[in-house]
């Protein structure tokens, strides 16, 4: 299967101190693929070289085109939608306000206006919540609002930040499943980074583990999740 | 847009969840109280210059111009989230627009405004470009500076040819046109009256439109605006150019009213008035200006006529047990007792 993300020699920096030394990773047509690690290992780090919102050097390549030297608003042109640490929630706006924020570079208001509905249908809590201020949601409503904006860009690779932090299981459980939903049913490709691996290597189909900067370990998530060698050393559970 | 193709679904959901949906209601029964308080007060604006004395008239259009100001001041802090410790600087830079075009070049008062807003405008953007690098109390800083330097500049011998130095410009009043059977007092009210309404009305769409959006994702959470493909620098000093032109018109409007300008009019004082006006008001509620600006026109009045001699510290006073009484300005105010009355009548 071809790639639709693939980054080779990542590297970056916030300032003089250098965060990233070199990653290689990818994500696959229609893929989801995760990258574990602890806290301070580089995660947020490098969705944000991703999306061109640091400084950052190496190749990334996105369905062919390198969008190493692009601008955050280009790349989100291009379909790729960041879900943001912390979610993210434009706390003023309405959670409705929020969706359309997530559109904000489509044009045309008949297809916002249906994939507004497609975002209802996919978490109908939301609906109910439409008029209500985004800040007064509860966290779980305010992930699956964040996850719904970044839909509202019809993407072809969402990039999560640590979708889980903050969250009961109970409600881990239901976001993972409709992840795995919108990846089936839009074939939309997913990078995941989390630190609550057990639940994300049920759903993702490839795992690259991260420490400090560095990528340690990679193979499909079945390989990382049956090796008891790797989750005791780097995945701690 | 999308309400009323969806109105369906949504009680269909709302059925299956079992819970009824009354916020719309509640907030269409708001909006007709505050659509009624609207038009009251359009009915008291346009009959006030006709039941009051020339001087109260003077007053009442001044506290619509500092209204406009406060208003431009609220596109940027109240939506953007930006804060300006120097919008004196904006106003005075409409003011010597409109006083040096009418002076030096004969214009016409009524075309200096739109030419006010463009210079201000621009000179908005441009002061916009270097305040994207700061934040918070250092940008307040930088504005702070911006208020303190332009009085300054205007004093300068190699402009003194424009602006005559510390010795002002005298502007005559206009009449009112087409023979309309206004003193000139009156005149000015109404058209500062129409302005500010102009004013008003495109501020309102401004922050319903996508581009009122954008700035308000970016008050509320700059890094996921720019993941939402916005370009926060462009936004951010747009915000400041428009700011900056609402500001700069109210200054033009000012110099006109006032017929004379100087640059110790445009005191640092100006500035914080202004950011005064904005948090009495309400930070972020567009209405809110016309309560700032009556707030920064009449209360230092009020206090000197409580003490001669203690007129800063009876203002001081006030202003204190105002925000201890309504801190988050009278916007803040109605907003929860609007919330309390669609409670009540929720629950019965």
């Amino acid at each position: 299967m071809s790639m639709l993300l693939e980054v080779t020699g990542l590297h970056a920096s916030y300032g003089d101190f250098r965060v990233l030394h070199g990653l290689d990773f990818s994500v696959e047509k229609g893929g989801i693929s995760t990258l574990l690690g602890a806290n301070g290992a580089g995660k947020t780090t490098t969705l944000r070289a991703l999306c061109g919102m640091i400084k950052r050097s190496g190749t990334i390549r996105f369905d062919g085109n390198d969008i190493s030297g692009k601008a955050t608003e280009d790349i989100v042109r291009m379909g790729v939608a960041h879900v943001p640490e912390g979610r993210g929630t434009f706390t003023g706006l309405t959670t409705e306000e929020n969706l359309q924020c997530g559109a904000m570079t489509r044009s045309s208001r008949a297809e916002i206006a249906r994939d507004l509905e497609q975002a209802y249908h996919w978490f109908p809590r939301l609906r109910e919540r439409r008029n209500q201020q985004a800040g007064t949601l509860s966290g779980g409503e305010q992930q699956m609002l964040a996850i719904a904006r970044a839909l509202m860009l019809r993407p072809r690779l969402m990039l999560l930040d640590e979708p889980s932090f903050g969250l009961a299981p109970l409600i881990v459980q239901e976001m993972f499943s409709i992840l795995r939903k919108v990846n089936e049913e839009e074939q939309v490709s997913m990078l995941i980074v989390e630190q609550n691996a057990g639940v994300v290597l049920e759903l993702a189909d490839t795992a690259f583990v991260l420490e400090t900067g560095d990528i340690v370990m990679s193979g499909t998530a079945a390989e990382i999740r049956d090796n008891e060698t790797i989750r005791a050393a780097y995945l701690g559970y | 847009m999308s309400v009323n193709t969806t109105t369906t679904g949504e009680s269909q959901a709302a059925e299956q969840q079992g819970i009824s949906l009354p916020a719309p209601a509640a907030a269409t029964g708001n909006a007709k109280i505050m659509r009624t308080a609207g038009i009251i007060l359009l009915a008291i604006g346009v009959a006030a210059p006709f039941l009051s004395g020339n001087f109260l008239i003077f007053q009442l259009t001044m506290m619509m111009i500092y209204a406009i100001a406060i208003l431009g001041l609220n596109i940027l802090t109240g939506i953007n989230g930006q804060f300006s410790l120097g919008h004196g600087a904006f106003y005075a830079v409409g003011a010597y627009t409109a006083a040096i075009m009418m002076d030096q070049f004969g214009v016409g008062y009524l075309w200096t405004l739109p030419m006010a807003g463009i210079i201000c405008f621009v000179v908005g953007f441009l002061f916009g470009l270097p305040a994207l690098r700061l934040e918070g109390v250092y940008l307040a800083l930088a504005t702070f500076a911006l208020a303190v330097v332009t009085p300054q500049l205007f004093k300068l011998t190699p402009f003194e040819h424009w602006t005559s130095g510390v010795m002002g410009i005298v502007i005559s009043k206009p009449e009112a046109p087409f023979g309309l059977p206004l003193n000139p007092d009156q005149w000015l009210y109404f058209l500062t009256f129409a302005v500010g309404l102009v004013a008003y009305v495109c501020a309102r769409n401004l922050v319903g439109s996508r581009t009122g959006r954008a700035l308000m994702a970016i008050r509320d959470n700059p890094i996921a605006a720019r993941s939402m493909g916005v370009n926060t620098a462009l936004f951010k000093s747009l915000a400041f150019g428009v700011s900056a032109l609402y500001t700069g018109v109210a200054g033009a409007l000012g110099a006109i009213v006032v017929q004379y300008i100087s640059p110790d009019s445009f005191h640092f004082a100006l500035s914080v008035a202004l950011v005064v006006g904005l948090v009495v008001g309400g930070v972020g509620w567009l209405p809110g200006a016309l309560f700032g600006g009556a707030f920064i026109m009449f209360v230092p009045n009020i206090a000197e006529e409580l003490s001669k001699g203690l007129s800063g510290a009876v203002y001081g006073v006030i202003m204190i047990l105002m925000m201890y009484a309504i801190p988050t300005g009278l916007g803040g105010l109605l907003k929860a007792a609007l919330g309390a009355l669609s409670k009540r009548s929720m629950t019965r």
